[in-house]
């Protein structure tokens, strides 16, 4: 994708696409994001991952300049989020199907391509490209109403990048589609990241992260708490142990302490914990026999980022 | 089963405060405005109509009867302008300064005395000497004349029963062809004993508060005690009185509907999240909100063009000879109702919210602005109420223009309220709209 239309201001060659410094924003009591930092460098593709209530929604807002924030600063490619360059230089693909559901493809690119100050040729192969971006050519008069669920996907996702923004950010596209739609994301995304374009992923499928992210932040209770490649979260988290998964039966015993005196963490009846070799099974296998546990399921695998998200949090990614 | 589809019914309703507070205020606050309208909060069901006297006689009589006009219950009879800054004691009204406020829509009808009234006052049957009282009349106001006249009969014969008796004891005297002279001692006794109270009456005036007077039998013809001539300054020429006014009325309270529901657009966004994305672009709320007001006010004039091509068409509403003014008039129209819409928007947070706030508030202002019933049946006080509504300043512009044909400059004091109005509703709709910028 090539970069964004005309800048109307100087911009540091060093500045980023992204910066996000001492971020902190509150609602009354309530501390939604409590001190989050962050940079993206040119052409990466970041990955931002929470459970619900994390504080990733009000960051996700902030970035977009729809949010007083109480404390820090955000920065695109070296402007406020609320100045024109930078509104010029974001793409926001929201989480919600944020387009008029009566008019059709072409008239809501067209639409939202005029609110981001687009006019005459410009505009014209603004939206053709869009269209062609999001495989809608052939729907391009069909009114949204009349679309598949992954259609509307598409085009809540053409409509965010009608201006050629340099960074985007992409809500959870994919929530909601059915897993050929799902593919045809990826291959748009990744036509992004092919032309260039720096991305802001947010997900709760992880194996979306691992496909399409370079770098990834785990943010919770408002704040980052692990930020890096995958093999490095995982690295981090983990070292060079493997995940075991231990299913258990009902029992009167606290699962959680059992669990964490072993290093790991339990819930629902599942424990989660790590070791170094395969033969370290056999005394977790003995403990929970001595302690009168019933094993129903044990596996074990190398940790992956799933892994990480519930280790540091303590909580499935899709809870 | 059937429980569980009321519970979560009701639940739903209580969850929607605005919503569930309205539907019961709703009809309480409706049934109120209907109860002052038709049940006036006077204690009578007729409202008083205004009537511009002019005593061209200035005799005796002639003031008795004004004052008797001035103390009927039904009228509200004016014999002079109200004061000014420029003018602190304006001169009485002249037939002529009369028939020119009637035509300026001051009064639904002008009552003339005719010189030589004290003279010969009343007469017995139709026919006489009696000279012929005048009444001016607006007939948008089918009601004003034909109560004037009846009243106008009622006051003659009790506030002045000297006179009654007098014109009674000639009528006897000249049938039965002559009173013995003790005969007629006994009349001119009993004639000043009866002049004495007509004075006190006057000074007192006590004819009032006898009792709502029948208009009945109130048809400008010449059967009553006194004649009367009743000639329409205002619409003769016009084929349906009341078409421009209910095509006024009728087409604001309309307009005032879609306004809101234009205006609603925005709360539609705002769940869907179109709003969201749209002001992360390059569009402020400012510029969101202008965008929609002039959509909703082009909306609304074309609602009005097509109300009155079609009144124009079905009822022969002379339309195009009066284009100038209807377009300045519905150009400030639309654009008040718009900037109303605007704020209902903004103050609702839900799309039931705005259904039953804006349900209430237009009905309301529909009912006392004119729209729903015609002004002449109102009290004076729900009439001053009505000025508090667009529909009121709206109408009464509308009526400027198709029904006493004024010049589009006479139309100063309606684009001033309604330009006005809309630019402060605007202006609060824009500060109330402050929540859907940021959190």
């Amino acid at each position: 994708m090539a970069a964004s239309r005309n800048n109307p201001e100087p911009v540091a060659a060093e500045a980023l696409p992204l910066q996000v410094d001492d971020v902190v924003k509150r609602f009354g009591a309530v501390t939604a994001v409590a001190g989050v930092s962050f940079a993206i460098a040119p052409g990466a593709c970041f990955g931002l991952l929470g459970p619900n209530g994390a504080g990733k929604s009000t960051l996700i807002r902030s970035i977009v300049g729809r949010v007083r924030l109480d404390a820090g600063s955000i920065a695109i490619f070296g402007h406020s989020v609320s100045s024109a360059a930078a509104r010029a230089d974001l793409g926001w693909v929201p989480q919600e199907l944020a387009i008029y559901p009566l008019l059709t493809c072409r008239e809501n690119l067209q639409a939202f391509g005029k609110y981001q100050g687009l006019r005459g040729r410009v505009l014209h192969d603004a939206i053709a490209w869009c269209l062609e971006w999001a495989a809608l050519a052939d729907r391009a008069g069909s009114p949204v109403k009349t679309l598949s669920g992954g259609m509307k996907r598409r085009l809540n996702m053409a409509a965010g990048l009608i201006h050629r923004p340099r960074l985007v950010l992409l809500d959870e596209p994919t929530v909601g589609v059915d897993p050929q739609s799902r593919n045809r994301i990826f291959e748009m995304v990744e036509a992004l990241r092919s032309a260039g374009t720096t991305i802001i992923y947010t997900t709760h499928y992880m194996e979306e992260a691992e496909r399409l992210c370079d770098r990834i932040a785990i943010i919770d209770h408002g704040q980052i708490i692990a930020e890096g490649t995958k093999e490095e979260l995982v690295s981090r988290s983990f070292g060079s142990r493997s995940s075991v998964t231990i299913h258990v039966g009902a029992t009167q015993i606290d699962l959680a302490a059992w669990a964490q005196a072993r290093g790991g963490t339990a819930q629902d009846g599942v424990v989660h914990c790590s070791v170094e070799r395969p033969s370290e099974i056999a005394d977790l296998l003995e403990a929970a026999t001595h302690d009168r546990l019933e094993i129903l399921d044990v596996t074990m695998q190398r940790p992956n980022l799933e892994s990480v998200f519930l280790h540091l949090t303590g909580k499935e990614l899709r809870s | 089963m059937i429980g569980t589809v009321i519970q979560t019914s009701f639940r739903a309703l209580r969850r929607d405060r605005g919503a569930f507070v309205m539907s019961f205020i709703l009809p309480i606050g409706f049934f109120t405005i209907f109860g002052f309208v038709f049940g006036s909060m006077r204690g009578s069901s007729t409202p008083r109509v205004t009537v511009l006297v002019v005593d061209q006689d200035h005799s005796d009589a002639s003031r008795v009867l004004v004052a008797g006009l001035e103390h009927e219950p039904s009228l509200h009879a004016i014999t002079h302008p109200g004061p000014t800054r420029e003018n602190p004691a304006p001169a009485d009204y002249t037939a002529a300064t009369a028939e020119a406020a009637v035509r300026n829509g001051d009064a639904p009808a002008a009552l003339i005395i005719p010189a030589g009234f004290g003279a010969n006052p009343v007469a017995f049957g139709p026919g006489g000497q009696r000279p012929t009282f005048t009444i001016l009349h607006d007939s948008s106001d089918p009601v004003a004349a034909q109560v004037v006249a009846g009243m106008l009969q009622k006051t003659v014969m009790t506030s002045l029963p000297a006179t009654m008796a007098t014109m009674g004891s000639q009528y006897f005297d000249r049938e039965v062809g002559g009173l013995t002279s003790e005969q007629r001692k006994q009349m001119q006794l009993g004639l000043a004993r009866l002049r004495q109270l007509q004075d006190q009456q006057t000074q007192n005036g006590s004819t009032a508060g006898q009792g709502t007077a029948s208009i009945a039998n109130s048809a400008p013809d010449n059967g009553g005690i006194v004649a009367v001539n009743v000639r329409d300054v205002v619409g003769e020429k016009k084929k349906s009185p009341m078409i421009s006014y209910y095509a006024a009325g009728v087409g604001v309270m309309f307009l005032l509907f879609t306004a809101s529901g234009a205006g609603g657009s925005l709360l539609d966004e705002s769940d869907s999240g179109a709003l969201d994305r749209v002001l992360s672009a390059r569009v402020t709320m400012t510029a969101l909100l202008l965008g929609k007001l002039i959509w909703s006010a082009l909306l609304a004039f074309a609602q009005l063009t097509i109300m009155f091509l079609w009144a124009a068409l079905i009822f022969h509403l002379d339309f195009f000879s009066h284009l100038p003014g209807f377009v300045v008039m519905t150009a400030i129209t639309s654009f008040a109702v718009a900037s109303f819409g605007m704020l209902l928007a903004s103050l609702a947070r839900t799309r039931g919210q705005l259904a039953a706030f804006s349900t209430l508030i237009i009905l309301t202002m529909s009912a006392l602005g004119g729209s729903m019933f015609p002004k002449f049946i109102m009290s004076d006080a729900m009439l001053r109420v009505g000025y508090f509504t667009f529909n009121s300043w709206a109408i009464e512009g509308y009526q400027k223009i198709f029904w006493r044909d004024e010049p589009i400059r006479s139309l100063g004091p309606e684009a001033a309220v309604l330009l006005t109005s809309g630019v402060v509703l605007f202006l609060l709709a824009r500060w109330f709209a402050r929540k859907w910028e940021y959190t």
